[in-house]
This record gives structure tokens, C-alpha cells and sequence, in this order.
């Protein structure tokens, strides 16, 4: 129970405040939980499915298969796969965390892991529409044009300035909370 | 229309799953079923305060920070609010839009779009819970910078 109310302590605070709003100002306090509530259910419309997704994929491929295709020496192989997954992709960056948590822990790679966090808060296909529609195509090839080899190079400068066991820590700590 | 393309692929890869094994499907909802326990009070933290900070600064509010000759000034409040924030993308793109209408400059726009998808503060924790505190401070610091050269570059083509 104790457990349960300080993980969500920072709802609980949130829920207050959202009250006091409305004490203070009705329709502020409306509007506030309806957005959340707009948001909550975009959320719901989206990741059940990844992660269902994710769990299939964490029990069906091998860790050798995974080590072979993103993995050390993978080489524009493993970058591509990034890409594509981070393209596929829908919904806020947050839902990447723990799927990229899942990709390390299976061998993945971390420069790869992170150009596919980068490629996600950049090329996601359904966003990618999105802007096309609202700010045109120049502005949407510029970004993607700009940003993507620039998270290329960022992926690969971490990587280095990581001490390489940090992926090896990451594993140990996925493992004990039973990521 | 994703949700639902998404919700279909889901659904046959679990049929093709169940019908090769069980045991195994059974154990990868599961782990579906932990994942999203897991991120679930992070969520419902993160939803609730983007509630409360678009209900208090509602498009007209925003409109007058980073519209229409708020120059430079109005780039670096976006840049900001835009890292604070985690607004979602169908929030974040028609008020993008509104703000263009409004008179607001490309730049102004590149900098608050680019940085809501990329830098997040307020998941900053939840980041840190995943990847370390030091490689999530980092791959931030990163998408930054990177929202920045992509803002400076709008600026001068468009």
C-alpha cells in the first residue's frame, strides 16, 4: 500500500493541485482534467498494442539474433534496424524508454539503441504526416534532413564518452527489476 | 487510424503466437502486462501536469510569448517551454499551426515542435529510472543542442 502511494506520489500532488484549480477557478479546473483525460485516452489507443508487441518480441527473438543484427559489428545493419523501428513507431518518447531498455538487455548495441531514441522524436511516421500538413514539406525535410545525422553522430559520441560498461550495468539493474 | 493499424498488428502477431506456442504468449503479455504497470504512475503524473499547464497557458496565452515579433526572445521561451513541456504531438501541431496564423515566425515553431518531441524535462525522471541518470541527462543535453541547430537553420532558409 505504502509502496503503491509513493509510486504515485507525483499523481497524487498533480490531483490536488488540479482540485485546487478548480476551487480557484471552475472552468480552469474543467478544462485542465479534460485535457488530461484527451491525453490519457490517446495513450490508451496506443500503447497496449507496442506493448504487447514488445513482449512478443522480447520472448521470441533469440538474444544471439539480436546481438548478430544490432549489436557490436552490426554495422549499418543494426543502424537501419533502428531506424525502421523508430520509424514504425507511434506516440510520445516515453514509450521508447522501456523498449530501448528491452533492445540493450538483448545485446542491442548502445549507439544504436540511442539513434533509435533520436529517430523516434523525429521520424515517426503518423507525426511525420502530421507536419508535412501543418508546416509543409520544406520545413519537415530540413528537420529530418538536420536532425537525423546529427543524432547519428550524438549516438556515437556517447557511446564513446560511456564507459562501455555502462550497457553491462544497465543489463544487471534490467534483470534485478525484472524489466 | 495508427491505433487501429497498430491494434491489428498486435492482435495477429499474438493469434500467430498462441497458435505456435502458448507458454511463451502467455509469458510475453505478462511482461506486456508488467511494462505498463510500470510506466503507469509516471504516465498519470506526466498527463495530469500537462493538464494543468496547457489549461493555464492556453493557445492565446502562448500566442502572445511566441507570436507574431516576439524575435529571438520569443525562439528562446520556445526552446524552453518546449523542453519543459511534453505537450503530445496532436497538441502540439495544430497549435503550431495557430501560432504560424498568428503571425509567429518559422523559427519560433521549429524551436517548440523540434524540442516537445525530443527534450523532455518534465520525463526526465522516468528516463533516468530506464537508461541511468547519467546517459539520460546526456542523450537530453544532445537532443537539445541538435533543436537548436535545427532551429538556426529554419531561421536562415525559410
Amino acid at each position: 500500500m505504502i509502496k503503491i502511494v509513493k509510486s504515485y506520489k507525483w499523481g497524487i500532488i498533480f490531483l490536488l493541485v488540479m482540485v485546487g484549480l478548480y476551487l480557484y477557478n471552475q472552468s480552469l479546473g474543467i478544462e485542465a482534467m479534460s485535457i488530461s483525460l484527451l491525453n490519457f485516452k490517446e495513450m490508451l489507443l496506443l500503447v497496449p498494442p507496442i506493448f504487447i508487441l514488445m513482449g512478443l518480441m522480447e520472448v521470441w527473438v533469440p538474444k544471439e539474433t539480436l546481438t548478430k543484427y544490432m549489436g557490436e559489428g552490426s554495422g549499418l545493419k543494426g543502424l537501419f534496424i533502428a531506424f525502421v523501428l523508430g520509424t514504425a513507431a507511434a506516440g510520445p518518447l516515453y514509450i521508447a524508454f522501456p523498449i530501448g531498455v528491452m533492445l540493450l538487455k538483448k545485446g542491442a548495441r548502445l549507439s544504436n539503441v540511442l539513434f533509435f531514441l533520436g529517430v523516434w522524436s523525429t521520424t515517426k511516421l503518423p507525426v511525420l504526416l502530421f507536419e508535412v500538413a501543418s508546416f509543409g514539406l520544406e520545413f519537415t525535410l530540413i528537420h529530418i534532413g538536420i536532425s537525423l545525422p546529427l543524432y547519428l553522430i550524438s549516438a556515437v559520441l556517447i557511446e564513446r564518452i560511456e564507459n562501455r560498461n555502462v550497457t553491462k550495468l544497465l543489463n544487471q539493474d534490467a534483470a534485478e527489476k525484472g524489466v | 487510424m495508427t491505433s487501429i493499424f497498430l491494434y491489428s498488428m498486435a492482435g495477429l502477431a499474438l493469434l500467430i503466437s498462441f497458435f505456435k506456442d502458448q507458454e511463451k504468449s502467455k509469458m510475453s503479455l505478462k511482461i506486456a502486462w508488467n511494462q505498463f504497470v510500470k510506466l503507469l504512475p509516471s504516465v498519470i503524473s506526466i498527463m495530469l501536469f500537462i493538464g494543468i499547464t496547457l489549461a493555464v497557458l492556453d493557445n492565446e496565452v502562448i500566442s502572445k510569448i511566441i507570436g507574431d515579433q516576439s524575435g529571438i526572445l520569443g525562439v528562446l521561451i520556445a526552446l524552453v517551454l518546449g523542453s519543459v513541456t511534453l505537450i503530445p504531438s496532436f497538441v502540439a501541431f495544430p497549435l503550431g499551426g495557430a501560432l504560424l496564423n498568428a503571425g509567429a515566425g518559422y523559427p519560433q515553431v521549429a524551436a517548440l515542435v523540434s524540442t516537445v518531441m525530443a527534450v523532455g524535462i518534465v520525463t526526465l525522471p522516468t528516463e533516468m529510472k530506464y537508461f541511468t541518470k547519467s546517459l539520460a541527462v546526456k542523450r537530453n543535453v544532445a537532443a537539445f543542442i541538435i533543436c537548436i541547430i535545427f532551429t538556426i537553420t529554419i531561421g536562415v532558409i525559410m
